[in-house]
């Protein structure tokens, strides 16, 4: 029989003391585990996601919550800003500036956000079409990976805009008609989450619903009835300022939409409004005095704000690091506890097995022998515990991530182990081999004949 | 073979214990006598290599275990000496098989499943096997304690006061099971007691 057969034995044979301490060590190793995951999947989405923006431009409020917004999709926009504005970093004509892509954000379907932007914007994350074309008119859109799977869309499909972020659609309302043009490929970044469109599509939509008057945006469009049923939907919007053109016209507007090109560049535009603007600066200008300084003067001279993902992203990593070491620390406690544990376990079985540990010695085994038996009992412990914990967080985190994936649309995996894990697997050893140590130490030093004469 | 020249044990340095000299042929039966606090168990520890002694020589089939080191002593106690002690201890998360296989497999034997099987038969024990020893009765327990001792085939048998806890009748049939499985193993029985019924079944005796 092998020395961990025996210790197996020796551990199933009083199960209530193996469980306590087994359950304490899970739980500690689970935490820290899950920790671990967690710190480490956010930073690598919040990493992969920065694609070398440099700056992001938008309405002035929380820096963090422009970033969170206009770079990860998941806070509001802090605001718009008037395209007569932000001019100068869209024109091209600024040396610093490799790429400045326009964002507008404000709709979106079945929580997927539509962002109308340029085709420039899937090009910094690197990701094409897997399926179709990238799009080129007002009303085509590409989507991402997770939300062809999720919102079940194929090339082809039309689908209407709804006011807001929420997918039950509560505080909106169906407006502009899309057409599927594109499915691009997964990529594990945030353009797996979203739908892309021109900006103008956006402005269309909005300027049907929000501002009635300007109809010159309406008068492009065609006037095919087509969707008399969706009439009763539009009923409660204010249409009041009606300048001539019929009711119904104005729906046939919102559900049929002329794909075509959009009329004027986009910087002409000057009375439009986008949510914010993502730069990225020429790699030779990175690291100029004017680059690095860009960002103060925008913010003391300007009327619209910048922020630096990297920044604010630190930022967010210090109070993240917080509340994550406060977390981390009382694993560590647990862990500890458990130790203790495992000791106080072992050390009492030992005085109900001294009897058996000099029984063995009688048959022939030697100090030693029984030292690495009860170190083993503490290993044993040990990594089953470890393995509990390792399963207890994967589990977590699948539940985690499937409450990201609703929330946000983010998507978090359980299934991916880290390097860490693999440490904590030698952090877990050590506080076996510790608890057993002075136990095994004991029973080394067990004086057969004393013992057996005791009893 | 069993002998022993001036052994003496002291458990502070100052008094002695003086130990009569021993000497029990292979596949002979003895019996040592003595009150209580005469030294017996320490007599019998010294014999089983359990304690080494101050002073003298044990000679197991010619081998001085006084001078043996202590992992060697191990090694030697577990192949060749079997006790039987009073109480019976067992690894008690192991089988009754199990418990004998461990015996083995500690003295550094392989383990030999038709001789425990064959031992705990003839021990009347035999259905037991599987049993957590923990649900044996005393007698079921002295029973595979016995075999315990004998599983390795050992030269030298030593029993602790195997009759103290037994009635007339088990007394009898422990004695009788000592004596005939230590003749069919040719080795030397030496049974420690103070239970005079014993005196009249046995009759090479060493008092103390």
């Amino acid at each position: 029989m092998s020395n961990i057969k025996l210790a197996w034995k020796n551990l199933t044979n009083k199960p209530l003391n193996m469980m306590l301490s087994l359950v304490l060590f899970a739980l500690g190793v689970g935490m820290i585990s899950m920790i671990f995951l967690i710190e480490n999947q956010v930073q690598e989405k919040f990493d992969k996601n920065l694609a070398g923006i440099s700056l992001v431009i938008g309405a002035k409020g929380s820096p963090l919550q422009m970033i969170l917004c206009n770079m990860y999709h998941v806070d509001d926009p802090t605001g718009n800003v008037k395209i007569k504005d932000v001019k100068p970093f869209l024109s091209g004509r600024n040396p610093l500036i490799d790429k400045a892509i326009p964002l507008s954000l404000g709709d979106s379907y079945k929580g997927f956000r539509i962002v109308g932007t340029t085709q420039d914007y899937p090009e910094l994350y690197d990701v094409k079409p897997k399926e179709g074309k990238v799009w080129e008119n007002n009303f085509e859109a590409n989507i991402g990976a997770d939300v062809a799977k999720i919102a079940n869309l194929k090339i082809g499909d039309t689908f209407y805009s709804t006011h807001g972020f929420l997918s039950d659609g509560m505080n909106g309302h169906e407006h502009g008609q899309f057409k599927v043009v594109g499915i691009f490929q997964k990529s594990n970044s945030v353009i797996d989450q979203l739908i892309l469109t021109t900006t103008q599509s956006i402005w269309e939509v909005h300027a049907n619903h929000d501002e009635p008057e300007t109809t010159e945006t309406t008068e492009t469009t065609e006037t095919i009835d087509t969707t008399k049923e969706e009439t009763d939907n539009h009923d409660g919007h204010d249409h009041a300022t009606d300048d001539g053109h019929d009711h119904d016209h104005d729906h046939d507007h919102d559900h049929d939409h002329d794909h075509s090109a959009p009329q004027k560049p986009l910087i002409e535009e000057v009375d439009q409004e986008i949510t914010s603007i993502l730069i990225k600066f020429k790699e030779s200008s990175k690291k100029s005095f004017q680059a690095l300084t860009m960002l103060r003067g925008i913010n003391e001279n300007t009327e619209v704000m910048a922020a630096s993902p990297a920044i604010e992203l630190n930022r967010l990593y210090d109070n993240m690091s917080l509340g994550e070491s406060f977390l981390r620390n009382l694993a560590m406690i647990i862990v500890l506890v458990s130790g203790l544990s495992i000791f106080i376990s072992l050390f009492s079985s030992l005085r109900d097995r001294k009897y058996e540990l000099a029984l063995m010695r009688v048959m022939g085994a030697t100090p030693t022998k029984l030292f690495f038996l009860i170190i083993l009992e503490g290993l044993l412990l040990a990594v089953i515990g470890y393995v509990i914990g390792i399963i207890l967080s994967h589990l977590g985190m699948s539940v985690f991530a499937g409450q990201m994936e609703d929330k946000y649309h983010y998507s978090f995996t359980a299934t991916k182990f880290l390097k860490e894990e693999f440490y904590l697997l030698g952090g877990a050893l050590f506080i076996g081999f510790v608890a057993a140590v002075i136990p095994a130490y004991q029973a080394f030093r067990t004086d057969i004949s004393q013992t057996l004469t005791e009893s | 073979m069993l002998q022993t020249k001036n052994l003496k044990f002291s458990y502070d340095g100052k008094t002695f214990l003086d130990f009569p000299d021993i000497n029990c042929q292979r596949g002979e039966q003895w019996l040592l006598l003595g009150q209580s606090g005469s030294g017996k168990t320490t007599l019998l520890h010294l014999l089983g290599g359990l304690r080494k002694p101050k002073q003298g020589e044990i000679l197991i089939d010619g081998k001085n275990t006084g001078q043996l080191s202590s992992t060697a002593l191990d090694q030697f106690r577990g192949k060749n000496i079997g006790i039987v002690f009073q109480k019976p201890y067992f690894v008690r998360a192991l089988t009754v098989e199990e418990n004998l296989m461990l015996a083995q497999e500690l003295a550094g034997q392989d383990v030999d499943r038709d001789y425990i099987y064959k031992l705990l038969n003839q021990l009347n024990v035999g259905h037991k096997f599987k049993s957590r020893t923990d649900n044996l009765s005393e007698g079921e327990k002295q029973r595979v304690s016995i075999a315990r001792a004998l599983v390795n085939r050992p030269t030298v048998i030593l029993a602790d006061e195997p009759t103290s806890a037994l009635d007339d009748k088990n007394c009898h049939e422990v004695i009788k099971l000592l004596e005939t499985q230590s003749k069919e193993a040719n080795a030397t029985l030496l049974i420690v007691t103070h239970d005079g019924r014993l005196k009249e079944l046995i009759k090479n005796q060493i008092e103390l």
